[in-house]
């Protein structure tokens, strides 16, 4: 069983964390993943800094353009995270764009993420239907699990095609935005939460975008599996450094 | 072969809708209901009427006299540099905001790079009433000053985009984050014949409307629908996608596309996307763009801000893998030579963007009995002062 699905079936709610791979400096990318399964989270998503991060807020953007400055990019990336299966069990999701991956190419760059011991991919502009027409096969030859993204404005015809392609977990956007975080759920974020909730999916779901403490993490795993902080974290490591991750950790879980 | 987009989306192996969820459900309902809306008889009647009586169309099919004795060959200019507001961009956004109204969408967004797209559509928007938010980088107001105050003037609101290098790619990063934060009431309204299905496609529709009279024109001067060449520039492509559109499957047309090149291709400092580019995504279109070995897309450079867009159209992209346009590159130095030439040969002053196109002619040789139309996409008024810094007038 993979990593994420064998997190997925323990009896708790789970707190994943995002952070930019090359952010603040470009060798924390190790010591980062330590700290965050040290400090009791259950899964982590590896952002893979790309130029142009459609999908992301000012904050994630800043992180990326941070990283590339530092230097980071795709075989650093797996160069530093070579042995990171003798430290750390947590499942670990790369998070990226598409391009990146292109042109590192698709199988090889599936192939090294299984040697390096990833266990899924959250791709945002990678959709549902090339995935499972063109990419699904190779995913599945080396393991790694796709991770769809869903907003307040996906029909549940669409969210149920989904949830037949996936073995993971549904990325649940709570609302209608880029990354980054906002001051905490209104009505409508929950009637949103429950309605995905009473679709009885075949795949947990995990809430993102807009969770950035103990409140709004407590909001979003009401009707959800868990939830992912990234944004927020990123000021907190880039205010803090990344020293204090525990705090800001235990901040949320206690 | 056809050269036309088919029915997923794509243009051989180029285009697709490669976007964030967030954007699915506007996309697809664009997607479903594009063609249907634009063969509405009443669309057509309004889109048609407004071409007619407020950009001011047909433009012209110019024969050039003196460009053509220097050249010793055939040449006409389409002149869409007659549009209202200075450039053929006008055609593609009085097309989409028509869309947009028949799609219920009270807010429209754009980006530009040289301003012509942003006054073009901030123009449509005070035309219907609609509010209007143009996305524009900060390098780009800055060299672009008129056309901001053009903007301002006819009400729309422009917002500079201040990640990445601050110019067209960026300025297009923050039109999409804004139609993922909104996606309810707002519109956008790609300036190009770029970004996911069905954008391109609708873009080149939209300005397909160059070549229909082209032909027309044409075989009323020489007794022939067909010219030998069509000669457009191209940036993200959407004047070549319109001056080429009716002649794309019709290979006794051959299509010349002309690259900005800007201080030449192998200075670093250019925006030749055939040349420089590889296949990949920019903004939700699989293409030819210019980018890193590790896949992170890089800033194109050119005297033009409206051609230093490091991707093209993935219609253009077909074009050059499958040869059907021959693609020339032309630098900063040949397109203001010819800018100049052009001004005091037939008396058009040309945006820097359209000079390119006109700068071939020094290299590329054609018959004494050729046909050759060249689409005079821009005019000049908003490069004035690049041309004064550049010929210290």
């Amino acid at each position: 069983m993979n990593r994420i699905q064998a997190k997925l079936k323990e009896d708790k709610k789970l707190l994943s964390i995002y952070f930019s791979a090359g952010f603040p400096e470009v060798n924390d990318t190790v010591e980062i993943i330590k700290r965050l399964e040290k400090s009791g989270v259950d899964m982590i998503e590896i952002g893979l800094p790309f130029s142009d991060p459609l999908a992301d807020g000012p904050t994630i953007q800043a992180s990326s353009t941070k990283a590339l400055k530092n230097g980071m990019h795709t075989a650093l990336l797996f160069k530093q995270l070579k042995d990171i299966r003798k430290e750390v069990s947590v499942p670990l999701i790369l998070m990226g764009y598409f391009n990146p991956m292109l042109q590192y190419g698709v199988e090889a760059f599936c192939k090294k993420c299984h040697e390096v011991g990833i266990d899924g991919f959250i791709i945002p502009d990678l959709p549902a239907q090339v995935y499972d027409e063109e990419y699904k096969a190779i995913f599945d030859r080396y393991g790694l699990l796709n991770i769809f993204l869903i907003t307040p404005q996906t029909s549940n015809d669409r969210i149920q095609y989904m949830d037949s392609i996936s073995e993971g977990f549904i990325y649940m956007v709570s609302s209608a935005s880029t990354t980054g975080a906002q001051s905490g759920f209104g009505h409508t974020q929950e009637d949103y939460f429950k309605r995905i909730a009473d679709l009885n999916l075949k795949n947990p779901q995990i809430v993102g975008f807009g969770i950035s403490n103990k409140q709004t993490f407590t909001q979003a795993t009401t009707h959800a599996k868990g939830a992912i902080i990234g944004s927020a974290f990123i000021k907190y490591i880039d205010a803090q450094g990344i020293a204090k991750i525990h705090e800001f950790v235990g901040n949320i879980l206690n | 072969m056809s050269y036309h987009v088919n029915e997923k989306g794509y243009y051989g192996q180029f285009g697709g809708a490669f976007i964030p969820e967030m954007l699915y459900p506007n996309i697809e309902e664009l997607r479903q209901k594009y063609l249907s809306i634009m063969a509405e008889p009443d669309f057509k009647a309004e889109f048609d009427q407004l071409l007619k009586s407020y950009v001011g169309r047909p433009t012209p099919l110019y024969y050039a006299k003196r460009f053509s004795e220097k050249y010793n060959t055939k040449i006409y200019f389409k002149r869409e540099d007659l549009c209202h507001t200075g450039a053929h961009k006008v055609n593609n956004t009085i097309g989409q905001i028509l869309m947009a109204k028949r799609l219920g969408k009270t807010r429209i967004i754009a980006e530009t790079g040289a301003g012509q797209h942003g006054v073009a559509t901030a123009t449509v928007c005070a035309l219907a009433g609609i509010q209007c938010i143009v996305y524009m980088g900060e390098i780009d107001i800055a060299r672009q000053a008129p056309n901001v105050a053009r903007m301002k003037m006819l009400g729309a609101e422009v917002r500079p985009a201040k990640s990445g290098s601050r110019t067209l790619k960026d300025a297009t990063n923050e039109a999409i984050r804004d139609w993922i934060n909104n996606p309810e009431d707002t519109h956008y309204i790609i300036g190009s014949a770029v970004g996911p299905h069905p954008y391109p496609d609708m873009v080149s529709r939209f300005q397909s409307v160059v070549s229909e009279e082209i032909k027309w024109q044409l075989n009323e001067a020489e007794g022939t629908q067909n010219p030998d060449y069509v000669v457009a520039c191209v940036g993200g492509g959407s004047n070549a996608a319109g001056a080429y559109y009716h002649f794309l499957d019709d290979e006794r047309v051959g299509l010349i596309a002309v690259e900005a090149a800007g201080k030449g291709i192998d200075t670093g400092e250019s925006a030749a996307t055939s040349i420089l580019g590889k296949e990949g995504i920019i903004h939700g279109s699989k293409t030819l763009l210019m980018q890193t070995h590790d896949g992170q897309i890089t800033e194109p450079y050119s005297i033009s801000a409206g051609l230093d867009y490091p991707g093209v159209g993935p219609m253009h992209a077909h074009l050059h893998t499958t040869k059907r346009a021959e693609f020339i590159p032309v630098t900063d130095d040949e397109a203001m030579t010819a800018g100049l030439m052009l001004s005091q040969l037939e008396g058009i002053i040309p945006a820097i963007e359209t000079a390119h196109a006109f700068a071939i002619f020094e290299t590329k040789k054609f018959k004494p009995n050729d046909i050759v139309v060249v689409c005079l996409s821009g005019r000049g008024d908003k490069d004035l002062n690049t041309y004064i810094d550049y010929f210290k007038l």
